[in-house]
């Protein structure tokens, strides 16, 4: 069989290849660290950090939808200094590369979180603007493409590293906040986070979530997702990580062809811990099946009718 | 080593009162490890519907056979499809999961109570227990609802069935039977399993009686293992409370670790 080449690169970070775990969907890799060698995983993006701890929403925070879930975690975690401290060692242990995801109530926290992040060994930080389950922030940075430029300017020169910035689908014209976050010196994107639903009990007439609304996420979303990386590939020369209910190695080269440089499998982890084995397996029999050598043969290639 | 999930073969399956199903499958891995009060994530169905797995208690375990055995009711799609296996069709099962009851020999006098589909993983536990001495206390709807007595007289001779509206046993609730004993004869440990208002009621009465126990939570679950953070529970701290996991943390916590929203 001949060799493949699955290396990609990311805003001057080389990756071995394009599969990153998407946030929030994978802790901080422990405890997928029992179910497979977290070696192998291009890219490994830990759960959304704050500057302080956060105790997330009430239960229950998850709800089942036609081929996808609702979630409203409401941002748990134990805050950038514990992960700092904590976490970062545990992950340095792999050959995979470390994305931090930040969000933040105040333009403010999100440059202090930058700062703290720049002089630690994470090799990206992705800005989260377009978290739905926290009544704050996160997602009103995001939907307006001015404050997206803005906010993006401003973290950017706390930034040491490069800099992500991870898009709402909750918007208009995905185009213009791309170019936007792209305009304020975003190293890459990432898109798409999840979209805002509701589920409902009938019987109860309340809805499921305590938190009444959350993200929905998972297979029912990905045409949206495929859609709206197609259009800003159109329209920025950074790279896009794609995602948005990947479960198998053919979705995401769907991706790929749509113009994503790296693939983030999300929900598909809560299913299967080995999803993202499975993506990577399914991702290299595709080329091995098409004689395709370099991965990077395939980013934005699909023909538009 | 990595841990997987695995593909069980179902050996045998009956519906033991309407819309209850007692299943067990084949599967040498999960038989091995199980401890009491663990659980299964089970993916009930191929494809995109019911895409999450459901948590369901492991009832007991036959080492010898190498079977899993698990009850089940219908309740939405997912146990509905989960339903539909016959034996011989193959189940993806992740498990065990999560932290079993506490189990020592130095409880030499322990009472467990159940309530509907709480009663499940009693049976694995009684029958893990060295105690001679062990009382157990199950609640039912009603006289159609009663399911295992057979199963828990077996091995416990202390056994007691309520029933909501008295069409079998004692009418009532076990929390009725429970205060009743414990008036006159206390125990050293009570482990509990069933539906919130139960599970408070039975809290309570431990705490008047200062006696410890282990109660095991129920909460809609994603992955199962720690990870999405959305099984959420509130536990006590030494200064306050924190959001803890019913996945990894629990499902069982102790009792006076637990708060219970109003
Ligand atoms: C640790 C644990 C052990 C359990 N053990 C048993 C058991 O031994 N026997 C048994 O019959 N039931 C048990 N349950 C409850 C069982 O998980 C739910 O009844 C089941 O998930 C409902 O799925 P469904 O497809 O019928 O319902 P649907 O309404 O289609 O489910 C939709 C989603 O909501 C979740 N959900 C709905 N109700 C519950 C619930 N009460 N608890 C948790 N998640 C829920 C489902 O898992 C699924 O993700 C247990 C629950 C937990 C948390
Ligand atoms: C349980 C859960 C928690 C999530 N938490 C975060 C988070 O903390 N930060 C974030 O940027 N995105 C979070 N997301 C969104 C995912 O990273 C991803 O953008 C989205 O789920 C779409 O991908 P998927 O369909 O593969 O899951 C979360 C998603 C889920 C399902
Ligand atoms: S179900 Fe994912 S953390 Fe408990």
């Amino acid at each position: 069989m001949t060799e493949i080449n699955m290396k990609i690169n990311i805003a001057g970070v080389e990756w071995n290849n394009p599969v990153v775990t998407a946030s929030g969907t994978f802790g901080f890799g422990r405890e997928y660290g029992e179910y497979i060698d977290l070696n192998k995983l291009g890219a490994i993006c830990v759960k959304g950090l704050t500057l302080a701890p956060r105790q997330g929403n009430q239960p229950p925070r998850i709800a089942e939808t036609p081929a996808g879930i609702l979630n409203s975690v409401g941002l748990q975690n134990p805050g950038v200094k514990y992960f700092v401290e904590h976490e970062i060692p545990f992950l340095k242990k792999y050959t995979s590369k470390i994305i931090a995801n930040i969000s933040g109530n105040t333009v403010e926290e999100y440059c202090s979180m930058a700062e703290l992040l720049s002089d630690s060994d994470v090799d990206l930080i992705e800005m989260n603007i377009s978290c739905p389950n926290i009544k704050e922030g996160g997602v009103a940075f995001g939907t307006n493409a001015r404050t997206v430029n803005s906010i993006t300017r401003e973290v950017k020169k706390h930034c040491k590293k490069a800099l992500m910035v991870k898009l709402s689908p909750n918007v208009t014209d995905i185009k213009e906040i791309a170019k936007a976050a792209e305009d304020g010196g975003a190293d890459a994107l990432s898109l798409i986070n999840t979209l805002l639903g509701m589920v409902i009990d009938i019987n109860t007439r309340r809805p499921i979530l305590a938190n009444n609304v959350g993200g929905l996420s998972g297979p029912a979303i990905k045409p949206v997702a495929v859609r709206m990386v197609w259009q800003v590939a159109s329209v920025v020369n950074i790279p896009i990580i794609g995602m948005g209910g990947i479960m198998t190695g053919e979705d995401a080269v769907e991706f790929l062809l749509a113009g994503a440089s790296a693939v983030a499998v999300g929900t598909a982890n809560l299913i299967d811990p080995t999803a993202c084995m499975k993506v990577l397996e399914g991702l290299e029999n595709y080329m091995y099946r098409n004689n395709i050598k370099d991965i990077k043969e395939i980013i934005g290639k699909v023909e538009i009718n | 080593m990595y841990k997987q999930n695995y593909l069980s073969k179902i050996s045998y399956k009956k519906e033991i009162v309407p819309g209850i199903f007692d299943m067990r499958v084949v599967c040498k891995e999960i038989a091995q490890q199980a401890k009491p009060g663990q659980f299964l994530n089970i993916k009930c169905c191929e494809g995109l519907t019911a895409i999450l797995r459901r948590p369901i208690s492991i009832c007991d375990i036959d080492t010898k056979n190498q079977e899993i055995r698990f009850i089940f009711q219908v309740k939405g799609n997912g146990t509905k499809l989960l339903a539909l296996k016959k034996v011989g069709d193959n189940i993806d099962i992740l498990g065990p999961l999560g932290n079993g009851y506490y189990i020592n020999d130095q409880y030499t006098n322990p009472l467990l109570v159940g309530g509907g589909i709480g009663v499940f993983p009693l049976l694995m536990l009684i029958k893990s227990i060295s105690s001679q001495n062990s009382t157990v206390y199950l609640g039912f709807k009603n006289k159609e609802m009663v399911v295992l007595e057979k199963d828990f007289h077996k091995v416990c001779s202390n056994l007691q069935i309520a029933t909501d509206d008295g069409s079998y046993g004692h009418k009532g609730y076990v929390t009725q039977l429970m205060e009743k004993k414990l008036q006159k004869d206390p125990v050293d440990i009570v482990y509990a399993c069933g539906p919130e208002p139960m599970l408070r009621l039975v809290n309570n009465t431990c705490k008047k009686y200062n006696i410890p126990c282990q109660i095991s939570l129920e909460q809609r679950m994603g992955c199962g293992i720690g990870a999405c953070l959305v099984c959420a529970c509130k536990i006590k701290t030494t200064q306050d409370w924190e959001y803890k996991h019913v996945c990894k943390d629990g499902p069982v916590f102790w009792g006076n670790e637990v708060i219970f929203d109003d």
